[in-house]
Parts: structure tokens; sequence; C-alpha cells
């Protein structure tokens, strides 16, 4: 894990990097957020007078795109493919099986205790494999609602 | 060759209008829009001006250039079915508790919904309740009120360059908020309040003091005075049918619906408005003398000594030190007029009605107190006052005129211009430079200052010295004027900046106007007013002499006129976090903070961070301190600094930074 | 130094003359997905193992057996692929454990793993020739997409790449490459089907000092995914299409706006401009044309709608990616102000086909309207899902019967009857029928019957898929995905998507369905930009063409594909033997129970899935 200061002294750099270029704005929170995982409220601050634009234009940009998160994300990451392949193969089964079996409610997304969390994304491209879900990565297809509660059980 | 349109069967002829939706405004058909302004760049939103043209279909007039020929039909049954569609999708998703709106009757979308005929919302209603961002004494934010049209964002960033407001999230997730999504307080709004005029529904209105103000009438003990500023008299006719083609002054109905209303007197900001002349042509004419802090620039503008303060705390000290009318107003009501009156300070109440809501704000400004105490206790605007006069059921209209309570109600031309844009310049010129043009017209005198543009210059000769003016409206305009003084491609003497198009005459506070032509009529209405009153310097107003004689040191610029009627600014932060580096705080660490500003970034921040960490690593002190990069520290021109603990440790090198570290740690 | 491109394809051709075989591994993201990179590695460690002379790098030292990686090769559903060359065979669902026999019966002999190839009816067939989703298409495009290696610029020459670029840049006018591109035909392969040609020649009229040349590959569409696999397989081919876009309008400035989510597009797409700006085919004085062009790479931040071009430049502005009204269109106004053309990678990477065997030679292919060939992303329910490329005017049944291998039940039985509808151009296109089976795919005939050929997707549906909840789904999207702008699409998709999720949890009435499609015409008239104004398309065509069971929703409170859980109910009748089975794979544990007595389901906590009654040997579970 990487100090508070030298994700801190990376953001600096990558600043650096797109010579505080505002029209950059995108590429820098990316880069960002590799660093950090998420977008924190003060980094974004920090850009926004880096960078000379308004709070407000920076986090409206940060709130604009899905790729973006402002709130950390947990220690795992299931993302379930609900593009039309997948969808048509039940995908939305297995959204529903995940989210009981990690108890997440409504619009949740995280755990409590921080250790998964679980994104619907609109087609991973593994439209072969449908329907599909990624779990850190590692992409696992032809996927049923207790293939894929099974899987979870090998992670806890 | 003449080019034409058919609109509705009828050819209309245009020249070089911007797009369809400005020639079928010509055509005095009135378009529903919320998002177009032709102030502002074309949006496209709403979807509501869409019209048939026949060979292309339904196209959004807003968004499409004219070409002769065209035939444009703007009712056909489609298009009628297609308006009535968008106002029930915006009423499903819109705070529907008119009644107690704010913004009942002027409000575009409940005139819309009952032009069209809307009996029932055929759609979810999927509003989401949110609580009222109240934290700011000028406007009052109420998110499930707005229809996403966009019109303040835009306003806020292409003609204020201010960007406070933006929008958030996606799709039917969007918001309007300041940054984060925090209240509009912890913004960098300076409260010019322009969004509220544009907003065509009340997601953002101004903050009425409305009911605070009745209170302080209906209460046997207190003495309430209230003074008016110079734009309201040029506007409130305009709500009670008075303004015709040309407007109306209505100064002396108002000081009748005031008397009628309880008010114990009623006096003229345009007095003050005098005083604020006199007392910064002096200070001008001393900077002149002494070359320095030029561009004196005016700050009679709330909004705009702001922006200064929070963007270009370099250019603080050319701001003229002297409080803007309101301000002397509120100063001399609460440390003078106790005695003119005999009347306990206690016992006083003291209001203005401005047409800002700027002026709110500046009220309460910590810098304008006296002793903590702030002098004016409430600021209404003239849109209160219109439903102060219609709570209180006076016939307004009907009114006969009254004059204003003395000494605070005599004024000259040059205070009542103060209201439009140039008006200030000219009143200065009137004072510093009156002895030159002997026989001239005196309200005629400078009238070169006048005009429409937000960007205007002047020169003038005094007294052998060539003076170089700017006057300005709209914060941008402002910005790109500050742009090119701080990059040396400009030089002035003399700076007017109006947040507000216009100036005052178009303040947020004024009754909501559409078109340009009301504004104008308003700047009309207070140049033809300077021309009745019998002086038109504000040198010559014989009860400002007065004041100075007998409570202000006798002249402008003295000790006691400096304690009275000037103030000073402050650099405004405009970032609140910093980012943590390390923190020990549980354990009482020393707190080291080092500024990320733009100015200390320049100069090596990253590197002094390096140092410290490193240098904290080295000795061990890692447990004993708590490490943050500040946004920043305020101190701008002595980059880079650091704070050790309570000291700021100004051109910051490793070592003084070391030492200081050391200091506080043993 | 001008690059020289034939000396280039001289000492490519040397080096590769050592190479006795090639192994071709499929990359491209579906077989990574599927574990081709395994594949790949156990390839080479096996053949240093059984001490082949393998190389996986084209050097001088390269001799004997080359192991490669490739862009996708389309027949995603079989993956990880593996071709041998110069044999020309393909192995399907490869694994690592077959590596050791492969290398030893086709790189050390000349021989076949038969249990690793494709099977046509019983049929064992050898390579891509035997193969009927292979042959029925007609890769013009992806020709070079899935055997060459992406990541070697060298490789690409050598088959005949940046020769139009140069033809373009060194002996033809900006106004002839327009010609040439308007005589073919060629249109936009993104969307709306503009004529590329028009598009350039507009923008090259234009008076400015500055112009953008930008390739949009914000490919969103969920369930396409062509744009992908040629931006992975074959970058330099889109790198090309824009030397040669960018000549012809006057920019010398580019951008390929990749979407986030295609990591492995992104990093080839960067790899490609490095090299190509390396070798000098972009740059400064291109092919001493004086022609200059530089070229960024911009990962998107995942947002659908950027794919619309006002939005996508916003998005390179650094700002929100809301589009724009038009006018001004791009091609007047567009990044920073500037006149700007922007093509999809599809578009793009079909213009050097025409510019080096002419137009009149692309138009051999396609219809008089729709020049040229498509490709589509074949998925949903068919056998054979996959990347084809086939000539406009292919008839639909050609598609899904011959190249698809056709529709499946769930036992895996192809059956004409299986097949419901097919989707065509994603979340703006719309539904085709039985009735359409023999219709000829093209931009005009699609637009007439209220589909679009779109991005391409080409999803198929059985007759087990509800269409009312596919209506939803497509809802779903572009509600979640619009920008929030204006009116009609930001509240419209909301209104639309809560009308059908009470059309499919049994909350309808009789008005529920008018004031829908009112208010779908109005979305599809008034909206912005083109993603509102086509989201309400599989509504509109589902709502046409499946009424019925629009009406079985809202008036019986049925779905008669079995598919909205709302209106579907599981129970286990007394043919339960209590074997437990259907308890212990239910996900959600609602099945409860003792041994060898009836189960029962817990209504409360049972998501509808089906799996029991899929799982039930003595079928004993009952949906209603």
């Amino acid at each position: 894990m990487k100090s508070n200061y030298e994700k801190f002294r990376s953001v600096c750099s990558i600043l650096e990097e797109h010579a505080f270029d505002k029209s950059k704005l995108i590429p820098i929170l990316q880069a960002t957020q590799e660093e950090y995982k998420y977008l924190p409220q003060e980094i974004l601050a920090f850009i926004s007078s880096a960078l000379n634009i308004s709070p407000a234009k920076v986090y409206g940009v940060a709130t604009f795109y899905s790729h973006f998160s402002l709130t950390p994300k947990g220690k795992h990451i299931i993302r379930i493919c609900d593009g039309t392949a997948c969808h048509v193969k039940k995908s939305s089964t297995i959204i529903d099986a995940l989210k009981k079996k990690l108890n997440l409610n409504g619009s949740e997304t995280t755990t409590k205790d921080m250790l998964f969390t679980l994104e619907t994304v609109a087609c991973l491209g593994a439209c072969g494999l449908a329907p599909a879900i990624v779990i850190d990565g590692k992409v696992y297809g032809q996927m049923t609602a207790s293939k894929a509660v099974a899987l979870i059980d090998n992670i806890c | 060759m003449e080019k034409y349109l058919i609109i509705n069967g009828v050819k209309i002829f245009f020249e070089n209008e911007k797009n369809i939706l400005e020639i079928i405004q010509k055509a005095k058909i009135e378009l529903p829009t919320f998002c177009y302004h032709s102030e502002l760049s074309t949006y496209g939103s709403c979807r509501l001006c869409m019209v048939e043209v026949e060979g292309t279909g339904i196209i959004p007039a807003c968004s499409t250039p004219a070409t002769s020929g065209m035939v444009v039909s703007t009712n056909t049954e489609k298009i009628i079915s297609m308006r009535k569609i968008i106002v029930e999708l915006l009423l499903a998703n819109h705070d529907r508790e008119c009644t107690t709106c704010q913004k009942s009757q002027s409000c575009k979308l409940q005139t819309l919904a009952r032009r069209l005929g809307i009996e029932n919302v055929r759609f979810k209603n999927v509003v989401h309740k949110t609580d009222r961002d109240l934290s700011t004494y000028a406007l009052v934010r109420e998110q499930d009120k707005c229809i996403l049209c966009g019109d303040c964002v835009r306003f806020c960033d292409e003609v204020q360059s201010i960007g406070a407001l933006g929008f958030v999230n996606r799709g039917s997730k969007s918001v309007v908020c300041p940054n984060f999504g925090k209240d509009l307080e912890l913004s960098e709004c300076v409260y010019c309040g322009q969004c509220s005029r544009v907003c065509p529904t009340g997601a953002i209105i101004p903050r009425s003091e409305v009911k605070d103000v009745w209170k302080a009438l209906s209460n046997k003990n207190k003495k309430v005075v209230v003074a008016i500023a110079p734009a309201v008299r040029a506007a409130i006719g305009e709500v009670f049918g008075l303004a015709k083609e040309n407007g109306t002054e209505a100064a002396g109905k108002i000081v009748t619906a005031l008397k009628m209303m309880g008010f114990y007197k009623v006096f003229d900001v345009s007095f003050t408005a005098d005083m604020t002349i006199v007392e910064e042509a002096n200070e001008f004419l001393e900077r002149i003398k002494e070359n320095n802090n030029l561009p004196l620039f005016t700050s009679c503008c709330p909004a705009w000594v702001k922006f200064v303060e929070q963007y270009y705390p370099e250019f603080i000290k050319s701001l003229s030190t002297c409080r803007s009318p309101q301000g002397m107003y509120g100063s001399i009501a609460k440390r003078i007029m106790p005695k003119i009156l005999g009347v306990n300070k206690e016992d006083l109440v003291v209001v203005s009605i401005m047409p800002c809501t700027a002026k709110k704000y500046e009220a309460r400004r910590k810098e304008l107190a006296n002793n903590g105490e702030i002098d004016i206790d409430y600021v209404i605007t003239t849109q209160e006052l219109a439903m102060m006069i219609e709570e209180a059921g006076l016939r307004f209209q009907d009114l006969d005129a009254y004059a204003f309570d003395m000494p605070l109600g005599f004024k000259t031309g040059a205070g009542i211009i103060f209201g439009n844009s140039g008006g200030v310049t000219e009143a200065v010129l009137r004072n510093v430079a009156s002895g030159m043009t002997d026989g001239q017209d005196e309200s005629e005198q400078f009238s070169f200052v006048r005009g429409e543009d937000g960007r205007r210059e002047a020169k003038i000769n005094l007294s052998g010295r060539e003076l170089k003016i700017a006057i300005i409206y709209g914060l941008k305009n402002a910005r790109q004027v500050l742009r090119e003084l701080k990059a040396e491609k400009r030089k002035y003497d003399f700076i007017e900046v109006m947040a507000c198009p216009g100036g005052c005459v178009g303040g947020a506070g004024q009754p909501i106007y559409n078109d340009l032509s009301t504004r104008k009529n308003r700047a009309k209405v207070l140049y033809e007013n300077d021309k009745t009153l019998e002086l038109h310097k504000p040198q010559d107003n014989p009860y400002v002499q007065k004041l100075y004689n007998d409570y202000l040191g006798n002249a402008p610029g003295s000790t006691k006129a400096h304690e009275y009627l000037h103030t000073h600014y402050k650099y405004r932060k405009r970032y609140k976090e910093s980012v943590v580096i390390s923190d020990n705080s549980s354990n009482g660490g020393v707190d080291i903070k080092v500024c990320f500003g733009n100015h200390c970034m320049k100069k090596g921040s990253k590197e002094i961070l390096k140092h410290i960490v490193d240098y904290v690593g080295n000795k061990n002190y890692k447990d004993k301190v708590n490490i943050s990069a500040s946004i920043c520290l305020e101190k701008c021109f002595s980059a880079p600094n650091v704070k050790v603990s309570n000291t700021t440790i100004s051109k910051a090198s490793d070592k003084s930074v070391e030492e200081a570290i050391d200091k506080e740690i043993k | 130094m001008a690059i020289d491109l034939e000396n280039i394809t001289k000492g490519f051709n040397t080096l590769n003359k050592n190479i006795k075989k090639r192994i071709v591994v499929c990359a491209g993201t579906g077989c990574v997905a599927n574990g081709s990179l395994d594949v790949f590695k156990s390839l080479v460690d096996m053949s240093k193992e059984m001490g082949i002379d393998a190389h996986i790098e084209l050097k001088e030292e390269s001799k004997g057996t080359l192991i490669s990686r490739s862009g996708c090769q389309g027949f995603c559903q079989h993956g990880p692929l593996l071709n041998i060359l110069p044999q020309g065979i393909l192995y399907t669902k490869v694994t690592s454990s077959d590596v050791k026999e492969i290398l030893e019966e086709s790189v050390l002999k000349d021989g076949i793993v038969g249990r690793l190839c494709y099977h046509d009816n019983g049929k064992v067939c050898k390579g891509q020739g035997d193969i009927p989703f292979y042959t029925k298409q007609n890769r013009v495009v992806l020709k070079e997409c899935g055997v060459i290696d992406p990541e070697n610029i060298q490789e690409y020459i050598a088959s005949g790449g940046y020769r139009a670029a140069k033809k373009a840049c060194v002996d033809m006018t900006d106004k002839e490459i327009c010609d040439e591109l308007i005589n073919s035909g060629l249109r936009g392969r993104g969307g709306a089907g503009f004529p590329t040609g028009r598009k350039w020649d507009f923008t090259r009229i234009q008076k400015s000092e500055k112009k953008y040349m930008i390739c949009n590959g914000d490919e969103g569409d969920p369930g396409a995914f062509m744009d992908r696999s040629v931006m992975e397989g074959n970058p330099h081919n889109v790198i090309e299409g824009l030397i040669i876009a960018a000549k012809a309008i006057g920019a010398d400035e580019g951008y390929i706006y990749v979407r986030t989510e295609y990591s492995l597009a992104v990093s080839r797409m960067q790899k490609a401009v490095k090299a190509a700006t390396e070798i000098g085919v972009l740059g400064k004085n291109i092919f001493d044309s004086g022609h200059n062009f530089t070229l960024h790479v911009m990962e998107g931040a995942g947002a659908f709608v950027c794919g619309e071009e006002t939005a996508l430049i916003a998005s390179i502005e650094g700002k929100r990616g809301m589009p724009s009204p038009k006018p001004p269109i791009p091609a007047q106004s567009g990044l920073w102000g500037k006149p700007t053309a922007i093509n999809n990678v599809e578009t793009l990477a079909n213009v050097h086909i025409i510019i080096n065997y002419g137009a009149d030679a692309f138009k051999k292919n396609g219809t008089q309207n729709s020049s040229g060939t498509k490709i589509f992303a074949i998925t949903g329910n068919v056998l054979n899902t996959g990347l084809i490329e086939v000539p406009f005017g292919t008839t639909l049944r050609h598609v899904i019967f011959d190249i698809a291998g056709g529709v499946p039940d769930e036992k895996g039985v192809v059956n004409e009857d299986n097949f419901k509808a097919v989707q065509i151009g994603g979340p703006s296109g719309g539904c085709l029928t039985k009735e359409h089976l023999d219709m000829n795919l093209d931009y005009d005939s699609l637009k007439t019957v209220g589909a679009m050929v779109g991005s391409g997707g080409f999803v198929v549906m059985s007759k087990h898929n509800c269409m009312v909840n596919v209506a939803k789904f497509f809802m779903q999207f572009t509600q979640s995905e619009s920008c929030g702008k204006c009116v009609l699409c930001r509240e419209g998709t909301l209104q639309m998507l809560l009308m059908l999720t009470d059309i499919t949890e049994g909350r309808a009435d009789k008005n529920t369905l008018s004031v829908l499609e009112e208010l779908a015409n109005a979305v599809a008239i008034g909206s912005l930009c083109g993603l509102g104004k086509t989201a309400p398309n599989p509504l509109l065509s589902t709502l046409k063409y499946f009424k019925e069971e629009y009406d079985a929703h809202v008036q019986d409170k049925q779905c008669p594909a079995g598919e909205c859980a709302k209106l579907l109910n599981y129970q286990i009748t007394d043919k339960c033997i209590g074997c437990g089975l259907c308890a212990s794979k239910c996900p959600v544990k609602a099945i409860l129970g003792k041994p060898k007595e009836q189960y029962k389901i817990d209504v409360s906590k049972c998501i509808k899935c089906g799996i029991c009654k899929d799982s039930c040997k003595f079928n004993a579970i009952s949906r209603s």
C-alpha cells in the first residue's frame, strides 16, 4: 500500500506531466483514481485549485463519467456484465442472487465491511461467454446464479 | 434581397437574427422556452421552442438558423402535444406546492402549464424532496424545484466566470449544485444572484427578510428606519403596472408606501452615494498624487469586492477603501443617527432596500461591523418591497408621492445615476473634474461614459494628466481586464466594476425582467431623474457638507471619515479542504501545513514537502507531527509558505522549516 | 528521411522466410477471458521443454517456429482459438493441457489433433476453410485481423499496409481523396450511416488554419464489439484511415477516443501510435509529402453518450460529455471550435481499401446505396456467437442460420421455430422478426422497418426471451446513459422505464400503453441528440411487432415467455421425492424442507431464477 505522501506526490507529478492543462482534466482524474482507487474530495479540490477550474466543474466531470468513483471501493470488485448478450442469458438473476448474498439493498454497491463492491457494467465485450462476471479482474464466463455465489463463497 | 420567413402564414422579414426563435419573437409570438437567453450560449435543453418547418419537420427554433423562405408553424397539433408532454414531464419531477412558493405568479413553469391547459400529469411523481439550502443571506436554493435548464450554470460561468454552480451526476440523477454538493456558503458564489434572475422556477430565489422586517415594524419599542437604493425607484413600478413604455420613477410613492407600513424614517441611499463619491474622489486624487495603488477600483458592488478578494488578492490594494453607499448608510444610521434623531441605538432598527442580493451578504461582512455588531439589520430587495406593498394591501399605483426624510433624504443627481453602469464613474468625474468645463449642462458633461457595452473605456484630461478609465459590468469582463492588468497589457487609473449586466438597475433583487428593453428603461429613468434634480455634483449636496462638518471631521479623508466611512478587505480562501499526509493529532502532534496553492506550487511546495517528510523521517519525528497539504495559506506573495503550529514561514526554505519544526518539537 | 515501406517489407519477408511454422493464439478479449494467455504461456514454456526452436518475436535469429498473438478472430464462442500456419489448422477451446499434444502433433509433425477441431454436423473441420462460420462470410476489413501480430508494425507494412496512406499523401490531392470516397459510397458504420466522403468534403472546404480528425472508438453499445476487435486486431488499419482522412480534410492533429472498458484496445492503439510515430508514418512531413499529422489516444471515462460527436468533443475538451445542439456541426465548429471530422473505427478501417483498390472495386460488395461490407457482432441465443463480416445486402437468414448456426432451444437443438427476433443496432435499433428473415441487410431497408444498422450489434432472441423485457432492458440502458441535458430524454426515458417496469411487474392498466406510445414518439422527435432520438426505437418496434405480448402483460398479468420474474411463481408439486437437490442448488437458500418430504419454496426469498426447475430430475417444480 502506498502511503498518503506517495499518493499525493504522484498526483503532483500527474499534474506536472499534463502541464497543468485544464483540457486534460479527464486523463488527470483517471491517473489520480489509479493512485487512490477513488477520487477523494480534498484531492478533487486540490486538482481544481491547481488547474484553476472551479471546483463545481471538476465535481461535475467527476460525477458525469461512470468510470470515476467518489467513494472508496471494497477490497474485491465484482463486475457483472449486463450487456445485451448477457442479459438475454439471464444475467439479472445473477445480480439478484449476489445482491442477496452480499446483503446489498437498493442502490448500495459496497458491503459495510468494505470487502466487496458489486457493479454492473454494460458489456465487457466477452459476449461469447455470456453471462460473464469479472472478479478482481478475472473473467468468469457462462455463469449461473449458483456458480457466482459459489465463487464469492470461495473468496470469503 | 430581403430575407423573410412565413410564420403561421404571415410573412416576417429578418436580417441578422441568430436563429428562428428570435425572428418568431420579433413577430410578437411568445414561443415558450426555459433555456434560451439572448445573453447566454444556446443550450437547447428544454425542447419547448419546437416548431414545424415545412419540408424539414419538427426542429428547435433556438438552435436553427433561418433560411429565407422557410415556412414555419409554431402551433401545430403535434407541437402542442409535445409541449404538453414536456411540461408534464417537468411537473412530474417538480415540487408542485405552488401556493407556498415565492416564485408563484412569476414562475415560468407555472405560467406555461396554465397556458397549455395542463389538467393532469400523466406521469409518475418522481420528485425527490430535498432540504432547502439556507446557508447564505443572499439566496435560497431548492433543488426539487429545479428543471435543469442550466440557465444559472451558464450565467455563472459565461457572464460571471465564477462557476459556483455546476451540473452534477448524469441523466435523471442530474442536479445543479455548488461544489461537492455542499451548501452555497462554502462555494465561490459572490452572491450577485443573477442565477435567481434567470431561473425560470423557484429553484434559486433571493432570500427574503420580509418576515423579520414586519416583525420589527410591529414592535412598539423599535424605530425602524429604512433607505432605498437609486435603482429601486426605477423598477418597482413594473410590478404594479406603472412602467409603461418608458419606465417610471416611483421614489415618492415608495416613501408613502413605507410610511404607511409604519417605517419611522425613510431615507435615500442616493444621499450616501453622494458621500461615497466625495470620499472616493478624494481617495482617487490622493492616489494619483502619490501615484500609488492605481488603478483605483470602485468598491460599491459587493459581488465584485468578493470577486477580487477571492481570485485576485494581489489587487485588493487597488479597491477603494470607501464603504459602499449601503455601508455608509449603515454606519451613519447606527452611529450618528441616534444622536440626530434622539433615539437609543438599541431601539433603532436599520433596514435598506436594494436592487441586489449581494447587499444582503455585504451587510453581514465582518469588516463592516462596528465592535462586532452589524450596522444594517435587514436588507430587502425591490422584489421583497413589492411583496410587502402587496401584503399591506396598498394600491401602490394610486398612492400619492411623499418626500424623503432629512437629512439622509437629500441627494444630487450624482447619487441617483449610481444605479447605472458608468454612473459611479460619471459621478466621480463630476467631482474631480468639475471645474473644467464651465457653462456646460452639468448632467450631460460626462455622459460619454454611458453606454450599453459590458466593457467601455474613456479618457479625460485632469490638470494635464491623462486619466484612463474603464467601465465594466459582468465579472467575466472584469476578469479579462484584471488579466490584462496583471500581464501589463493595459494601464488604467480608474476602473468601475458592477457585477450585474447594466449595473444595479439590472440587479438580481429587481423585479424579474426578460428583455433588455426593461433594463434600458430603468437606466433612462435614472438619467432623467438626474436631470430633474437641482444639483448634479455630489460635493454640492449641502447635507453632505453639514454631516461632514458636524460629525465627520469637516472634510473627506479625515480620521473620523475614515473611521465611519471606510473599510478593509481580506483575502478569501476559496477552498476549505486540505490533504492529510500524516495524522497524529490523537496524541497531539505538531501541525505542519505546506501550502499547495497555485503560487506556492510554482515556487516548489512539492520539494519542500518532500524535504519535510524526509527530515521528519530522519529525525524520528514521525509520530509527533501532523503533516498536511493546504490550499491555501493565503500568503501568495511570499510563496512558498509553510505553517508549523501557529507560525507561518513565508518564503520558506529547507532550513527555515527545519528550524521551525525543531523548535516546536523540542 | 522518408520512410521506405518496400524496404521494411523486404526486411520482414527475409526474416519471415526463416520461420517454418507459426502458431497464432487469439488474444482478443473473448479468448483472453477464456484463458488464451495461459495457453500462450504454456506454448512458450512447453516448446522450450520439448526443445522446439520457438520464438515469440521475429528477429534475425528467429528460426523454426514463431508463436504470436493476434487480435480477435471472431469465432468467440469457441475460444481460446489457436491457428497453425501454414497448414491453416484452427483449434478451438484450447486449454493449457492441450498444448503438449498440439506441439507434438502439429508442430513437430504435420498432423491434426482432431478432437480440438470444430465439428460441423459430426464432420471434422481442419481450419477456417472448412468451417461454415468463416466460409459463409466475406472478410474484407477483418482480413488481416486475427492473423497478423497487431503489435508489429513491420508485419502490417509487409502485408501491404500504409501504401494507401502514402498514395493519399503523395499522389492524391485532398479533393481527389474526397471524390474517391464519395464515389465509393462508403457510409458511416457507427450509427446514422452518413456518407463519409461528403462529411470529409464538407470539412475540407472549411477555411481554417487548424482542423482536427477524430476517430470515434467509444463503442458503448452493449452487445457490439466490432470496433474493439478492429482496434485490438489491426490498430494500424485504423491509423492508416486516419492519416488519409486527415490529408483529405486538411487536419494536422487527431484523436482516437477509445472506450475505457476496452483496456486492451487502449494499449494496442497507444502502442500502434507510438510505433507509427517512431517509424515516421505519423508526425512531420509524412512520406516527404509536406503533410503533418500527430495523433493522440484518449481514453473515455465511461459514458455511452460520448459516442455522440458533440459529446465526444466535449469530453476531449475535458468537460462533461453532453451533446450540443447542431448546427453548428463539427465540420464547421468542432474540437476547440475548429472544423473537425469524426468517423468511427470501422469506417476508417474501410478507407485504405478504397484508396488502394479504388471506389469501383469497393462497390463490388454490397448494394447500390449501401456499398461494402459490414461487421456484425452476433450474440444472444445462437449456436455460434462471434464477430462476422458480410456484404451489405446479405439476408438475415443467411447470417443467423448459415453463419451463426441457428437458434438452439434449452437442450441445444437448433430449430427455426426457436427464433423469435433479432435486435439490430443495440439500444438505438429495433427488432426484426421472422417476417424479416429474407430481408436484405442494408441501411435503407433496415430503416424502413424501424431498425438501423447502428453500430452493428446483432442480438438474437429465442422464444424464451420476453420482448417487453428486452424493451425494458434497452430503456434501462439508455435511461442510465442519458446525459440529462434535454428534458425529453432525461425525464422521458425515466418515465418510459417506469411504465415498462409497471408492465413487467403487473401494475400497468389500459392507459399505460397509449401514454407510453405517445411519450415514445415525442422523445423520438424532440430529443436533442441521437441517443435520445433513438432511445424509443426498441420500445416502438417491439410494440409494433409484439403487441400481443404487451397485452398479455397488461391485461392478463402474464409473461408468455416466462421471463418477467414478478409475474412468475415457482411451486414444488407432489411429484417431489425430497431429494433436496433443488435446495442445494438454490443460490439464495429459498427452498426448505426435510429429506424425503416435499420441499417448499419460501416466496419471500425466491428470486425466480428458475435454477430449481432446471435442476429437478423429477419435473416436480412448476412455473405459473
